[in-house]
């Protein structure tokens, strides 16, 4: 039996958000980690480290793309460029 | 219709990802052409390995292990790629133990002198960072986004490799003499990684259908030779081949018949060191199995 599968997420920076990098194999969540630091991070590339089972990560499916994201397009009135501003006005 | 599809995102220069549906051959195409290139970074531990504790000095020595430990890294990007595919790990090595997977022949060379290990970075890193700049541009986003990271990290070797060149090639005679025979005996092997002439590779025309290779064996070997002349004549040293010559016409150099019967001869598994790759792996591979035991043991242990 392999090894379990862990998903490997860094934050770059401070202040950042963790970013998807790739995955590692490990049997616990110390070595994952460990794996993680040692496989992602030989030059400086993070401040912090998630490590997921990928068997816990839930993705949409290519085949629901149209219907899962294509109302979004339809709802204009989302974006501020949608709205007439009266000559003259600023800091708006 | 699928296929149809499929394609017009390729033409459209886009990403294709793990759960997107895809051709049968593309897939199959990806896992030999990943796979390979995976076992390679793992293979190619080993002839650099073998200097770790016989670099001269505690610089050398800190550079090596780092660039060795680069490779492994990278072998382990690319096999996590690979595993997108729907291939386990445990099936790519056993693929590689059963010689159904092919890792790049270059490693089949042995490393006699410490000028090797300038040779291999400046050519064979040289060589591979050519491919792998045009495979950063590969349709499958997880291979794309590997070659991405590796490219980012590959030419530091490339350059440590230059540097023990070119210090030797400007130090006593016989240190001179020893990168010479260094770039001697790694120029054709290293020109010979870019595969057979695209006339030969069947493969070829499905891989740059589907935009997996961006550009040809021809075209990678043409570039990196452009590439590399000048930085041997600049450190005084000579290409081993007597045919090699710039063509005004082409902006090129045009270069000497390659010897093709030695590269299948290395591929089919009569280099120098096949035999001594593959067992270390196999034995580097069974010795592990405890390791890997009692780690779940322990996983398990802490679980119940």
């Amino acid at each position: 039996m392999e090894a379990t599968i862990w998903e490997v997420f860094i934050q770059s920076k401070n202040g950042l958000a963790h970013k998807h990098v790739g995955n590692v194999h490990a049997e616990d969540k110390e070595m994952a980690l460990q794996n993680a630091r040692d496989l992602y991070t030989r030059r400086n590339e993070g401040s912090c480290i998630w490590v997921v089972k990928s068997e816990h990560i839930v993705s949409s499916v290519p085949e629901d793309e149209e219907s899962f994201f294509d109302p979004s397009n339809d709802k204009v009135y989302r974006h501020p460029t949608f709205y007439k501003m009266p000559d003259g006005s600023k800091h708006i | 219709m699928q296929e149809q599809l499929f394609q017009k995102k390729i033409d459209a220069e886009q990403k294709i990802e793990p759960k997107d549906w895809m051709p049968d051959g593309y897939r199959s195409h990806l896992i030999r052409q990943i796979s390979q290139h995976a076992h390679s970074e793992i293979i190619g531990m080993q002839p650099e390995g073998n200097w770790i504790t016989r670099a001269p000095s505690l610089r050398a020595k800190m550079i090596l292990l780092a660039k060795v430990q680069d490779e492994a890294g990278h072998g382990l990007y690319l096999y996590s790629a690979c595993e997108t595919l729907g291939i386990s790990r445990d099936e790519l090595n056993s693929q590689l133990h059963q010689g159904k997977a092919k890792y790049s022949s270059i490693f089949n060379y042995p490393t006699l002198s410490w000028a090797d290990m300038g040779a291999i970075g400046w050519l064979v890193d040289g060589a591979a960072i050519v491919n792998q700049v045009s495979l950063q541009k590969t349709s499958y986003g997880p291979y794309s986004r590997g070659m991405v990271k590796i490219c980012k990290e590959e030419s530091f070797h490339q350059r440590q490799g230059y540097e023990i060149m070119s210090e030797m090639a400007n130090g006593t005679k016989e240190q001179k003499e020893m990168a010479q025979d260094a770039l001697n005996r790694f120029w054709w092997p290293s020109i010979m990684m870019f595969g057979p002439h695209d006339s030969d590779s069947p493969r070829t025309g499905n891989a740059m259908k589907w935009k997996i290779k961006r550009k040809t064996n021809d075209e990678l070997r043409q570039d990196f030779i452009d590439k590399t002349v000048a930085q041997a004549e600049l450190i005084g040293l000579k290409i081993p081949d007597p045919d090699l010559k710039w063509n005004e016409e082409r902006s090129s150099y045009d270069f000497g018949e390659i010897n093709w019967d030695e590269f299948w001869g290395v591929v089919n598994g009569n280099g120098p060191c096949n035999e001594q790759r593959l067992n270390h792996h196999i034995k580097a591979h069974e010795d592990g199995e405890w390791v890997r035991k009692a780690a779940k043991a322990y996983a398990e242990k802490q679980n119940s």
